[in-house]
């Protein structure tokens, strides 16, 4: 009840911090995930290289955000910048691991069959390996956006801006309502934007008779 | 110029393992070829080879007197038909695209043409034009096969390869796929080339059938001579089945 009070009460400036929050992690989902679907796309191709690749992206996965965001100040700074490459960064796992994956894992004997009615290597990858590798990306793809928008509230810490800055005051000012009405927000916001992909994903199913 | 596949001297090989030993065949125009052996006697991989799916480590292939080392390979094998065992269809795409996909490939086709010709095709291998909008997961087992060879002849190519492309399906369709398959090329004066190890198959469709053994063509002729002159055993054996 006193959450609800506080998000109405200080609605202003709620609005700013979650409409600061979409924005970074808009900018961080589209960052990451056209990087992340060109590196699977690519690492599909390279066995060897697939492994160093997932290899690395897993090491960095390791590092706690927090640290993360402090390694970057001394190269980008402090604010959105910062938030948004460390965003990036933890992103890149579940969409280049599920682009991989997809891509790897499509039959081979259907592949055999578009090679040898002549479809091109363009041809075999837009008509046919991607839109099969579809659920699987989609999926990453889910997972990538829930991560970064939670993890989103952490970059407050190194001055971005965000629900993360309402969460940081409540805990600075000892007032567990404020960080409360932050964290709730960030849940529904990464809840909305799940469904709403869930939605998409539903239809791009439709389309590809897969259900 | 009425050769329109030749196998030079061919070995093929994935790694150590030697699947085709020096083969070689000649094809005419409007042959129905029938490659029939046991499961591992290269069968498929001859087959493979005209399409270039399989490159020979040794020796030349050539198709309609280009040879597939240095032509573009990609153009030649739309202007060949393929089709497999189960079809193979692109799941992820209606009936309509998954016919006219080789067309597709070569220029944007609109979606009356689409219709038109999915719609052409379909009647050719007797399926109700209804089926055009259904995904590959809402047919049967004999309209998919059917569909798979709508899409093999969409682009009117003038090879068809098959590999055991009714292996999957019950016997009356069978027959049924047999017959319509025999009108068709006879038609449209296709050369074919077919792999089956249905002896019953193969001399109900093939003008010439091929015995395969261990990478080697092992005898071929016409059923008439096969059945007087069986080379060995072997060839004797798998006539009597």
């Amino acid at each position: 009840m006193r959450i609800l009070q506080i998000l109405w009460d200080r609605r202003d400036f709620f609005l700013t911090c979650l409409l600061e929050h979409v924005r970074i992690s808009l900018t961080a989902v589209i960052c990451a995930g056209t990087l992340g679907v060109l590196t699977g796309i690519i690492i599909s191709r390279h066995k060897k290289a697939a492994n160093v690749v997932l290899g690395i992206i897993n090491v960095v996965y390791t590092i706690p955000s927090i640290s993360l965001l402090g390694f970057l100040i001394p190269f980008t700074g402090i604010g959105n910048k910062t938030a948004v490459i460390a965003l990036t960064v933890y992103g890149l796992l579940p969409i280049v691991r599920n682009t991989y994956t997809g891509l790897v894992n499509v039959d081979a004997s259907i592949l055999e069959v578009a090679e040898g009615l002549g479809a091109d290597k363009w041809q075999m990858l837009s008509g046919i390996r991607l839109p099969l590798a579809l659920p699987v990306i989609i999926s990453g793809f889910r997972n990538m956006v829930v991560m970064i928008i939670a993890m989103g509230g952490i970059a407050s810490f190194i001055g971005a801006g965000g629900l993360g800055a309402a969460i940081y005051r409540g805990i600075t000012t000892y007032n567990m309502t404020l960080t409360a009405a932050g964290s709730l927000l960030i849940a529904m916001f990464a809840l909305f934007s799940d469904w709403l992909l869930a939605k998409a994903e539903k239809a791009a199913g439709r389309r590809y008779g897969i259900e | 110029m009425n050769k329109v596949i030749e196998i030079r001297d061919c070995t093929a090989a994935y790694g150590e393992n030697k699947v085709l030993d020096h083969v070689s065949l000649h094809i005419d125009k409007g042959e129905f070829v029938v490659i029939i052996g046991p499961s591992g006697c290269g069968k498929t991989t001859l087959l493979k080879m005209i399409n270039g799916l399989v490159a020979p480590v040794e020796g030349e292939v050539k198709i309609k007197g280009e040879s597939l080392a240095d032509c573009d390979l990609v153009a030649m094998r739309r202007s060949i038909g393929y089709a497999v065992q189960g079809a193979k269809l692109f799941p992820h795409k209606r009936v309509e695209e998954n016919i006219c996909y080789v067309p597709g490939l070569v220029k944007k086709m609109t979606a009356e043409d689409r219709r038109e010709l999915a719609g052409r095709m379909l009647e050719l291998v007797q399926l109700p034009r209804e089926l055009a909008s259904r995904f590959p997961s809402q047919l049967s087992g004999g309209q998919k096969q059917r569909v798979g060879i709508a899409r093999a002849i969409a682009a009117k190519p003038d090879i068809l390869l098959m590999d055991e492309p009714f292996g999957a399906v019950d016997e009356i369709t069978r027959k049924g796929l047999q017959e319509e398959l025999l009108a068709l090329q006879q038609k449209t004066g296709m050369t074919v080339v077919f792999i089956t190890h249905d002896i019953g198959e193969a001399f109900k469709l093939g003008s010439r059938i091929l015995i395969m053994k261990e990478g080697m063509i092992w005898q071929e002729g016409m059923k008439e001579e096969l059945l007087r002159n069986p080379r060995d055993g072997f060839v004797k054996k798998l006539l009597d089945r």
